[in-house]
């Protein structure tokens, strides 16, 4: 397939998938805000969706304090902030534009007629519905194309390279979620297992979708390290670490050839470490030190990945 | 009035220039036609409610799928719909076969004139055509003498305008030989109509045109180089901000083959390949919709962004087939027109089926004279001009309009034509106030290869504005169904 193609592919996918997070990262903010606790502390916390989506220096340049009404307005509907849900909209249907003949028609208008849905919202419409009633739209809307795409699409280089955006964006999007709690204040000792901290840990576990998974699995009280290693160690948690670095990997081996076996070493090097990783290291070590490094080398995965597919003359 | 004709150039019927034109549906008398009868029970019998109602979801399903064109000089980015109306165009089958031979007549006429002025130019020493025509136009392309194409096809792809006007003849308005765009909307405008009014293409024969893409593939690989068993077919588009890119995606999707934009091309040792994940993979056939100029920077604009460098090259060697082929505008000019019916007579023999528009050429200082003194009357073309921009309407003109225009006119009356101000037929089209007659047009695409084939009707094109001549998109014009019935 043109390395063009794949390229727009890989991207469109990961504007989906890092569209629909976005979502989730501001749903679980604004649930946490609604906690009963200290003032200055729900003002901190809006500071995580910048800190995570890395948009916190651009926004203090348009805004005086950081709080719930312009984060929601900058991350949603802001055309001028590349994060925002409007720009992951725009760029996933331009990207789909540019490759339409590689997609079905399904996969298309799915896109197409969200972007188009989008325009209809502005931040009247987001007060009267309610920002969660969006965001449930939103991930809905994320949830659909990738189900049209596994009903319709043909499973040949266009969706592996769809399918490989999806899960490299993915696991970055959890290890920035996961991280979340670093960049909220940090609970005093005595909050250390108290409610809030298990309202902000339960709140992480709901923005990825795995509170009921987590009881299932432990049958037990929410802990960190718990959170952590489900979200990061657990194979049959679909938004994990090791989950999305497993796809990705046995993805880049149907994709094998010559040119990218650097790419593949990568990819199989990060799904090893997470297929034989205990949690208790990982903490040891710190979640935060971990997570800022598996976001660097997936970060150096992509960009393998661009020179092995993308850029070929 | 008298209309001084030159050349072979067929004189128009009677009646041609009446102020009453022919509307498809209902006879002078007020009755429907027979061919219209289905219909306008149906019409007649359905709410309005619910016809409003289809209306709107046509507009609802159109900008999901995605159906929409940039138009130039807008906002960059900008897409729109073209109006769907979904009124019908309805043509008798018995009709239809005469334009079908008659497309087909002209269609081959054309492209062995191609192959003509680009070897031997027979026509031109028979004296039929001058042969500055030919070898001054700006379309003429030198590269292109002496080389061979598969076939001899030069216009793969051909769209030729037909209207209706007197009591129903059928005339050709202009032939589209370089790369003829709307097949995209005749699809989509019968696949939304099916999904509207399922109930009439169960009680009517409405001939089917959905194999389009198969009969484009099936053409476009009989075409490739010689020696070449299964050959890859990729479609060029200059991209998506193109105002058809739409359609370009959608028939590349349709066909199967890839679509490719000039950097996703390169050519080594005069073969063409394309840039994959793989690594380079040859080319054979290159169904393009870059115009030549674009083609490829070293041939042509040195400043082109779109093209392929080394293209023509590896193309004038036989390794890749180009459809269209490079230099087909020389025989779809405005200033060639004129010859058509005398190609068809010269390398065909026969009489042609569809007369051409009694056209004036103002480089002629008998016909300048006429036309100035008529400019209210008359429509008034540049040569080089396409889309409808650059033309003058005399009826609808104003003074100030007709005195700018005669100016330049005078400036390169060779740069220019005129034709009467045919009253083109009108089909019921849904407009503010109901239903309203509206002029409309019909462009079929003809494809050529080993044989000439067509899928029946084509894209109709309809002047939403009351009283407008005007079909093109791009002014405000919409689209409708074609129907061959029978």
């Amino acid at each position: 397939m043109l390395s063009r193609t794949a390229n727009n592919l890989f991207w469109m996918a990961r504007y989906v998938e890092r569209g629909e997070n976005t979502a989730r990262i501001l749903d679980i903010t604004y649930r946490m805000s609604l906690m009963p606790q200290d003032r200055s502390v729900a003002q901190k916390e809006w500071f995580a969706p910048l800190n995570i989506t890395g948009t916190l220096f651009p926004f203090s340049g348009r805004f005086s304090t950081v709080g719930a009404h312009d984060v929601l307005r900058y991350m949603v509907l802001d055309p001028d902030n590349p994060s925002s849900i409007m720009s992951c909209a725009r760029a996933a249907r331009e990207n789909a534009r540019a490759v339409r003949g590689a997609i079905t028609s399904e996969m298309w208008e799915v896109l197409n007629s969200t972007w188009l849905e989008l325009q209809n919202f502005n931040e009247s419409r987001l007060d009267t519905e309610g920002v969660s009633h969006f965001f449930d739209w939103v991930k809905e809307r994320a949830h659909l194309f990738r189900g049209v795409t596994v009903g319709t699409a043909l499973k040949d280089e266009a969706f592996h390279f769809n399918r490989l955006g999806i899960f490299l964006e993915r696991a970055d999007n959890t290890a920035r979620i996961l991280d979340v709690k670093y960049h909220v204040l940090l609970p005093s000792v005595e909050d250390v297992g108290g409610a809030v901290d298990y309202y902000q840990w339960a709140a992480v576990l709901r923005s990825v979708s795995a509170f009921e998974s987590y009881r299932k699995v432990y049958r037990d009280v929410i802990t960190p390290l718990r959170v952590a290693e489900l979200l990061i160690l657990r194979v049959d948690m679909p938004r994990s670490l090791h989950a999305c670095m497993r796809e990705a990997y046995d993805i880049m081996q149907i994709l094998a050839r010559p040119q990218a076996e650097e790419a593949l070493r990568r990819a199989g090097a990060l799904w090893s470490e997470l297929h034989f990783g205990r949690i208790d290291v990982i903490f040891n070590r710190g979640l935060h030190e971990y997570l800022t490094e598996f976001l660097t080398r997936t970060d150096a995965l992509g960009q393998e990945i661009n020179r092995s597919y993308f850029t070929l003359s | 009035m008298q209309i001084p004709l030159r050349d072979a150039t067929p004189s128009g019927p009677t009646g041609m220039f009446s102020d009453s034109c022919y509307n498809e549906m209902y006879a002078p008398d007020g009755s429907v036609r027979a061919h219209y009868a289905r219909l306008a029970a149906w019409l007649a019998s359905t709410p309005a409610e619910r016809v409003a109602h289809m209306r709107k979801a046509a507009q609802v399903l159109f900008h999901r799928v995605g159906i929409t064109f940039a138009v130039y000089g807008e906002d960059s980015g900008a897409e729109r719909l073209i109006p769907f109306d979904i009124l019908p165009h309805i043509i008798p089958v018995s009709e239809w076969r005469e334009l079908h031979a008659g497309l087909r007549q002209r269609v081959r006429a054309l492209n062995m004139f191609l192959h003509d002025v680009y070897h031997d130019r027979e026509i031109v020493k028979a004296g039929k055509i001058p042969e500055d025509k030919v070898l001054q136009n700006a379309q003429y392309r030198r590269e292109m003498q002496g080389i061979g194409v598969p076939g001899g096809i030069y216009a793969h792809i051909a769209g030729v305008d037909l209207v209706r006007a007197g009591q129903g003849e059928y005339f050709v308005l202009e032939d589209n030989l370089r790369t003829p765009s709307g097949v995209s909307y005749m699809l989509e405008n019968r696949k939304m109509m099916m999904r509207l009014v399922p109930e009439l293409f169960a009680q009517e024969l409405i001939a089917p045109v959905e194999h389009y893409p198969d009969l484009l593939l099936d053409m476009l690989r009989s075409v490739a180089p010689h020696g070449v068993h299964n050959p890859t077919v990729v479609l060029l588009t200059p991209g998506q901000f193109n105002s058809a890119y739409f359609e370009h995606a959608f028939l590349a999707q349709q066909m199967g083959v890839e679509l490719v934009e000039g950097a996703d091309l390169f050519v080594k040792d005069d073969v063409v390949y394309m840039r994959t994940t793989s690594g380079p993979q040859p080319v054979d056939v290159i169904y393009r919709r870059i115009d030549d100029d674009f083609l490829d920077p070293v041939a042509f604009r040195a400043d082109s962004m779109l093209g392929v460098p080394g293209l023509v090259s590896a193309y004038r060697k036989g390794h890749v087939t180009l459809a269209n082929a490079v230099g087909t505008g020389v025989a779809d000019d405005k200033s060639v027109y004129p010859y058509v019916p005398d190609m068809i007579r010269f390398y065909l023999g026969e009489e042609p089926i569809i007369s051409n528009v009694p056209t004036w050429r103002l480089e002629n200082k008998e016909d300048l004279g006429y036309v100035l003194e008529h400019l209210q009357e008359l429509v008034v073309k540049e040569t080089q001009g396409s889309g409808g921009y650059g033309m003058l309407i005399g009826p609808t003109s104003t003074a100030r309009e007709r005195e700018a225009y005669k100016q330049r006119v005078l400036d390169a009356p060779h740069k220019f034509i005129a034709q009467p101000t045919l009253s083109l037929s009108t089909c019921p089209t849904f407009v503010e106030q109901g239903v309203a007659p509206r002029h409309i047009d019909l462009r079929p695409f003809v494809l050529s290869g080993k044989d000439v084939v067509m899928v029946p009707g084509g894209l109709t094109r309809v002047a939403l504005k009351e009283g407008s001549l005007v079909v093109n998109s791009s002014q405000g014009g919409g689209t409708k169904d074609t129907w061959i019935v029978g």
